[in-house]
């Protein structure tokens, strides 16, 4: 009720709305109403070994539009990415993930930043989602001195350690361990905190994530992995590469839950049960059921191992900012015009941070030799040619 | 010593100061003694003590009091969420000890023996390693990977691997090998107080011999310097460059050439990464020739890298050809006969000393 009278009110009052948000410089007029909505996740949860949570959710129309508006933030981002990378601008390894959305932004709707988030080299979202910007994306994948990691590490090495990010790894599966150790650690410290630890499909068949499960159980560490099913590693299709693909299951003796990935609320209300369960009884499993358009990088179309009529099927019935979109404009959250104009915005901010990264100088020569070690304590290192280039590291 | 007397008056160091004292064999007119056993043990509980942060983990080091018992008594003292044994799963738990350590924790993980830390090895170098690197600085990895390295006795080719050189060839680790108590515990507690990532690489054939030990070395608040190799023996004719256990075998050696007229310096590297190589250099440039001797394959070994270097920076002083002394280019073989040759003896090291010095018996023959 007091919804749709604030509704049209503010349609009433429209253009002074406009006018007093010129003045004041609002860039978003994301509704800040509160009121809880009460929400169906689009498919019940499934779950092994533990109970399951309900599939009613509550949001509000302020976490909506949030939600909305950074999904379609991460959704440009990536996909002006993919331009960049062809313009020859982004060099290496540029693994994108429009499709996924949902999983990072729904994720950190549920936790804090005490939490801890690592996950695999597809890190461009999560690491927005942790609070980074734009600029220092893209600074980074253009090897720039404004990138997050200074322009040193690239594509697969963001990290946000203020907002306990830790990256941004390479190697398949490795984050897995590195992920529960964070877990030990906060449980060491008593910071009544949970890690999440992402892999994908593909790295769900790596040892050293069974041995990690083992310690985290025999342990108790609010350790909760979290596997990004897109299906595909690289271009093996999951039942190519895993006898049992429920990867939820997995674990045996470790809970798991199968996840709508592509549902934001889902993906949020899951978060919040793992986080929960993963203080009280130790780690949990959640599988996330999700997609990515692209290929499995820049350099794989993605269409060799999947038809094309795969993937436009699952962007018109499962596209996770339509279903937002949907979503907002059946309980009259926000017109048509005004999530138009969120997008316009959005791409604006996109565009300013790359046309902003463009100028920004490279990496000095000196910054080869700085952070070998966080104590060089004054050993030398040297160049290519060591009669040439030799430095003292810091 | 006035930052030794400071020390014991505070009440924590005495608490400190108990293990290490309380491990020594003290005789009447003799300098006291500590096996290298004992002086990792006291450094471990020490800086344990010292700092919350700093845990240690591995295979029985808890309750089986550590397979070469160098965790006795820390169970006991520090209790299971301090001191936790791990399941036989390398990969796992070393990946778990870096992730600790991203968050701040310091941990120490042993490695039963170095030959399983190959299990573990992308967690060491691309997990550890190259972190602070990529980051930028955001992410410093202050973890110790510990254990015996190189060959033992008799335990065969699986075994017996030294890894000096594949660790010490990667740039972001600091690499480090004791061979005396003082230097077991003087690194180790540097290691453990290092912000980066150390890979202290120990010697199962040590752990029990004695060496003499200094007051300075009981405080708690000893340590080594990282990069700072030492010299054990002063001399003027040859400079012998060893580690870990081949130290004393170089220190027989010259013994053994001091009757010949010989005068052999000899170097103990303490660090492999970083090396110090102004001290080599200071040396060769006193003596004009190097043997380097090392337990591991010859081949891209340390040795390797030090000949080059010599060469590289003080060419114009060298007086012979750079010799390399190591084990033999063969997995190890357990016969004790063919142990034998297949790693260094003294009587190498006194060989291609004496070779430096154009005083060599005619070549035996060659097979």
């Amino acid at each position: 009720m007091a919804l749709s009278q604030l509704l049209s009110s503010s349609s009433r009052s429209g253009n002074r709305l406009k006018s007093l948000s010129s003045a004041i410089s609002l860039r978003h007029p994301i509704s800040t109403d509160t009121t809880p909505i009460t929400v169906e996740t689009s498919v019940p949860f499934t779950s092994h070994q533990c109970e399951v949570p309900s599939r009613t959710v509550q949001t509000n129309a302020k976490e909506l539009l949030t939600f909305f508006r950074d999904m379609a933030l991460m959704r440009r981002m990536e996909i002006a990415a993919d331009s960049l990378y062809k313009a020859k601008l982004i060099r290496g390894f540029c693994h994108l993930y429009d499709g996924q959305e949902a999983v990072a932004v729904g994720m950190e709707a549920a936790i804090t930043k005490k939490d801890s988030i690592i996950t695999a080299y597809r890190d461009h979202c999560t690491f927005i989602a942790r609070g980074g910007t734009l600029l220092e994306v893209f600074a980074e994948l253009m090897g720039r001195q404004a990138g997050c990691s200074r322009g040193k590490g690239g594509s697969m090495h963001f990290y946000k350690k203020d907002s306990n990010f830790y990256g941004g790894h390479g190697i398949v599966g490795a984050q897995v361990p590195l992920g529960c150790g964070l877990a030990f650690a906060q449980k060491y410290c008593k910071d009544e905190a949970v890690t999440f630890a992402l892999y994908g499909d593909g790295a769900a068949n790596q040892g050293q994530l069974f041995e990690a499960l083992n310690i985290s159980a025999l342990w108790d560490l609010p350790a909760i992995l979290v596997c990004e099913n897109n299906h595909y590693g690289m271009g093996t299709a999951e039942w190519r590469a895993a006898k049992s693909p429920a990867y939820y299951k997995r674990g045996d003796y470790v809970p798991g839950l199968k996840v709508d990935g592509m549902d934001v609320l889902a993906v949020k209300q899951a978060c919040t049960f793992a986080k929960e369960h993963a203080l009280k009884n130790g780690p949990i499993i959640l599988e996330m059921d999700t997609y990515r358009y692209h290929g499995h990088s820049m350099s794989d179309p993605g269409s060799t191992y999947r038809t094309r009529d795969e993937i436009t099927g699952v962007r018109q019935e499962r596209d996770p900012v339509e279903r937002i979109r949907k979503l907002i404009l059946s309980h009259d959250l926000a017109t048509e015009k005004e999530l138009k104009d969120t997008e316009k915005e959005v791409r604006k901010e996109v565009d300013d941070a790359i046309a902003q990264a463009k100028e920004n100088p490279v990496p000095d020569s000196s910054e080869l030799f700085t952070n070998v070690y966080a104590k060089g304590l004054g050993v030398e290192s040297f160049g290519a040619d060591r009669k040439e280039v030799r430095a003292t590291l810091p | 010593m006035f930052g030794v007397v400071k020390q014991k008056m505070l009440r924590l160091s005495l608490t400190q100061i108990r293990p290490a004292v309380s491990a020594l064999r003290s005789y009447s007119s003799a300098a006291k003694q500590m096996t290298v056993r004992e002086a990792l043990n006291s450094a471990l509980d020490e800086e344990m003590s010292a700092d919350p942060k700093v845990f240690l983990m591995g295979e029985e080091v808890g309750e089986y009091q550590g397979a070469y018992k160098i965790s006795k008594g820390l169970l006991e003292k520090y209790g299971p969420e301090r001191v936790l044994d791990t399941p036989i799963t390398e990969a796992g738990f070393a990946g778990i000890g870096v992730g600790a350590a991203y968050y701040g924790l310091k941990p120490v993980v042993e490695f039963m023996t170095f030959n399983f830390s190959m299990q573990a090895i992308d967690h060491i170098i691309n997990s550890a390693a190259k972190s602070n690197y990529m980051s930028a600085g955001q992410m410093s990895v202050p973890i110790v990977f510990r254990g015996p390295n190189g060959a033992a006795a008799g335990v065969g080719a699986q075994h017996s691997q030294c890894y000096a050189s594949w660790y010490a060839s990667c740039p972001g680790l600091k690499v480090l090998m004791p061979y005396s108590s003082e230097d077991a515990r003087g690194l180790l507690k540097a290691a453990i107080r290092d912000p980066d990532p150390v890979v202290f690489l120990e010697n199962e054939l040590l752990y029990g011999e004695s060496f003499p030990v200094s007051d300075e070395f009981l405080d708690s608040s000893f340590c080594l310097p990282i990069g700072k190799a030492k010299i054990e023996r002063v001399g003027k004719d040859v400079t012998i460059t060893a580690f870990s256990k081949m130290v004393g075998h170089a220190l027989k050696a010259a013994e053994i050439l001091e009757k010949d007229g010989i005068d052999a310096e000899v170097i103990n590297l303490r660090s492999i990464r970083p090396l110090d190589r102004s001290t080599i250099s200071a040396s060769i440039r006193k003596t004009n020739r190097l043997i380097t001797v090392e337990e591991g394959f010859p081949q891209h070994g340390v040795g390797a890298e030090i000949c080059a270097s010599v060469v590289e920076e003080s060419f114009a002083y060298l007086d012979a050809p750079v010799e390399r002394i190591a084990g033999a280019d063969v997995p190890m073989p357990y016969a004790a006969n063919l142990e034998r040759m297949a790693v260094p003896q003294v009587e190498d090291i006194v060989r291609a000393a004496k070779r430096a010095c154009y005083r060599s018996e005619p070549l035996a023959a060659v097979a």
